[in-house]
């Protein structure tokens, strides 16, 4: 064994022995990385769950300073119809008062302020707030208010006071007709 | 150093099986008559036994429930309610399960906070405390999935709380919590990987159980005084002595248990979960099993975040400093061997520190209180002041107190435990 290291042996002190092992861990390595993979990306969300089909709400049936809960992807979106009043508070907000920077208009698509479309989902840690039914605490600013661990929302659900870091999002929508809005 | 004594069965059969499985030596050295244990351990030496009996508990009564249960979100909710009122005796397996849980955590706490008091951590079982710390994480993950499979409105928000931790993490954050999910919120999906990993974790625990056993073999057990054994006289055999004493302790803490199961079984749940999960309605509070309170307050007491002072920069989110806070107040304790500085091990001998250990034993009740309270008015204030402690015992008051403290003179033997006199 020594004699076949020492003649094969290269400057550095590596011999081809050396190079072989190395090689041929690393190939296992990779291999075993390889393998590893779909054991772990089993766990993301199947073909059909990805393939959860977009939602229609018909808006007639929401009166101004209403608002509803619609399902969708498992979530909840809320879907408001705001008050002048209501417009006019999330637009006077100066911008460094928020958290997260964003001017109403941005929040709601153009020629339809009065429709606020958001996710039902606390960006804190995912509770429902409340503030969509009648009668329920709809926090400091007039939006919503998430009970878990007190975060406040205003009217056009940005986070204006408590734990959570973000606005509440805004998913994909659009209007179909005056009376048809499609999220998804 | 622990020895290591063959078994001699008489008995012919277990003679033949001893001599190709030396299993009988295995039980007789780690918890048997070969095992040579200090004299003087205390009933807080009890709940490490305990702890093992109700690993056996859940493990029996968890199998049985499996039969029964269903893991779909449509029916899960139905079949635990059929669990309760249908199958012969379901009713009192499932409340032994479910108040089992509680019991392990108690008997898990008292046997770690008997580790912290008596410096159980210290040198040379450093290793068989960190494998201790591991059980009880494992313990943490396995009870938090158990408690989603009744699929109530509390596992349902409970479920949808904790994954939404990972989402604190900076840019991975929201795929982790996706894959976790299997889906864009907790749903079937979910619930189907926590029956799973609800079942297969139970085992996993008790292995480890076997390396912590292994290392408090090799490494004895310690004792109240907190000194080493230095001749047989301070020794006497596990068996019949600590298996009698044992056993007594279990006939005591299962009393309370039976009592639980049958006068109150749900007194320590929570009634919100005796209604099915509903994604679109978050309950007025969400509160966790009692086990996790103290952590969960400590969660919650971040609402700060770490940054420049009076401009828009931030370094770490008070989202992301209230989970990592939270992880660090159990991993701290994989590091509490090198953090305490004192050589002598028992908080008998150490008056100053006993001190800060009463307060860390109520600073644990308190902060249990506020996590189970809404975060308003003076609660937020007084998480952060039981969360300051919490950190400051182990990170800043253990590390200097064993530079600075006086501490007692430590007895001569176990089995001579008196001071010597000044000569
Ligand atoms: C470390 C040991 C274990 C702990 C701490 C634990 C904890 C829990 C908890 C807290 C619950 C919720 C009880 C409730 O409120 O209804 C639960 C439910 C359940 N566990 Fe376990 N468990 C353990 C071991 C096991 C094992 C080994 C199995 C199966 C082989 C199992 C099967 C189940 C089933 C089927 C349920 C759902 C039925 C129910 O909710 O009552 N558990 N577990
Ligand atoms: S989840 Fe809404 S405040 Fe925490």
């Amino acid at each position: 064994m020594s004699t076949i290291n020492e003649t094969i042996e290269a400057e550095d002190g590596a011999t081809r022995r050396d190079f072989l092992h190395v090689a041929a861990a690393g190939m296992a390595g990779v291999g075993a990385v390889m393998a590893a993979w779909p054991f772990i990306d089993q766990m993301n969300p199947a073909a059909d769950t990805l393939a959860l089909a977009s939602v229609e709400v018909d808006l007639s049936a929401i009166g101004v300073g209403e608002a509803v809960i619609i399902k969708w992807r498992g979530k909840p979106v809320f879907v408001r119809h705001r008050t002048e009043a209501e417009i006019e508070a999330a637009r006077a907000v100066p911008m460094d008062v928020l958290v997260d920077k964003q001017p109403d208009a941005e929040r709601v698509q153009e020629g339809h302020a009065e429709w606020l479309v958001v996710l039902g989902v606390c960006t804190h840690l995912g509770c429902v707030p409340l503030g969509t039914k009648e009668g329920d605490d709809r926090g400091d600013f007039g939006g919503w208010f998430c009970p878990c661990h007190g975060s406040h929302y205003d009217t056009a659900g940005r986070i204006r006071k408590g734990p959570a870091p973000k606005n509440l999002e805004v998913p994909t929508y659009a209007f179909v007709n005056d009376t048809t809005l499609q999220i998804g | 150093m622990a020895e290591w004594n063959a078994a001699k069965p008489k008995n012919a059969v277990a003679a033949w099986v001893e001599e190709r499985l030396p299993i009988l030596s295995l039980v007789n050295n780690v918890v048997g008559v070969d095992t040579p244990t200090p004299r003087n351990l205390n009933y807080w030496w009890n709940f490490g036994s305990l702890a093992g009996l109700m690993l056996v508990v859940q493990i029996i009564s968890g199998v049985v429930l499996a039969m029964h249960y269903t893991p779909h979100t449509s029916l899960a909710f139905d079949s635990v309610e059929r669990i309760m009122r249908d199958v012969n005796y379901g009713w009192l397996i499932r409340y032994m399960h479910a108040n089992g849980a509680s019991f392990f955590f108690i008997a898990v706490y008292t046997h770690i906070f008997r580790g912290l008091y008596y410096g159980s951590y210290k040198a040379p079982r450093e290793l068989l405390w960190m494998l201790g710390v591991v059980i009880f994480l494992l313990m943490m993950a396995t009870a938090f999935m158990g408690y989603v499979l009744p699929w109530g409105q509390m596992s349902f928000w409970g479920a949808t709380v904790i994954t939404n931790l990972f989402s604190a993490i900076p840019v991975v954050g929201e795929s982790i919590v996706t894959l976790l999910w299997g889906g864009f919120s907790v749903d079937n999906p979910t619930l189907n990987r926590f029956f799973s990993l609800h079942y297969l974790l139970p085992f996993v625990i008790a292995g480890v159980v076997i390396l912590h056993l292994w290392a408090k073999k090799i490494s004895d057990s310690g004792n109240p005084l907190g000194i080493d054994v230095k001749s047989n006289a301070d020794q006497i055999p596990f068996h019949p002595f600590y298996t009698i004493k044992d056993a007594f302790g279990a006939g005591v803490f299962f009393f309370v248990f039976a009592a639980f199961i049958f006068y109150m079984p749900n007194v320590l749940g929570h009634p919100d979960n005796y209604i099915p999960a509903d994604p679109m309605v978050t309950p007025a509070s969400i509160v966790p099993e009692w086990y996790f309170l103290p952590f969960y307050a400590i969660l919650r007491s971040i609402t700060f975040d770490i940054g420049i002072p009076f401009t828009d920069i931030v370094f770490i989110p008070a989202k992301l400093l209230g989970v990592l806070a939270m992880f660090a107040s159990i991993l701290v304790w994989l590091f509490l061997p090198w953090l305490d500085t004192s050589k002598v091990r028992s908080g008998k001998f150490r008056p100053t520190f006993r001190w800060f250990f009463l307060f860390l034993v109520i600073d644990m009740f308190v902060l249990t209180v506020v996590g189970g309270k809404k975060p308003e008015g003076i609660w937020p204030l007084v998480g952060l002041i039981g969360t300051a402690y919490y950190f400051a015992y182990f990170l800043v008051i253990l590390p200097l107190l064993g530079k600075i403290e006086k501490t007692l003179p430590l007895p001569e033997s176990i089995a001579n435990p008196v001071v010597k006199a000044a000569e």
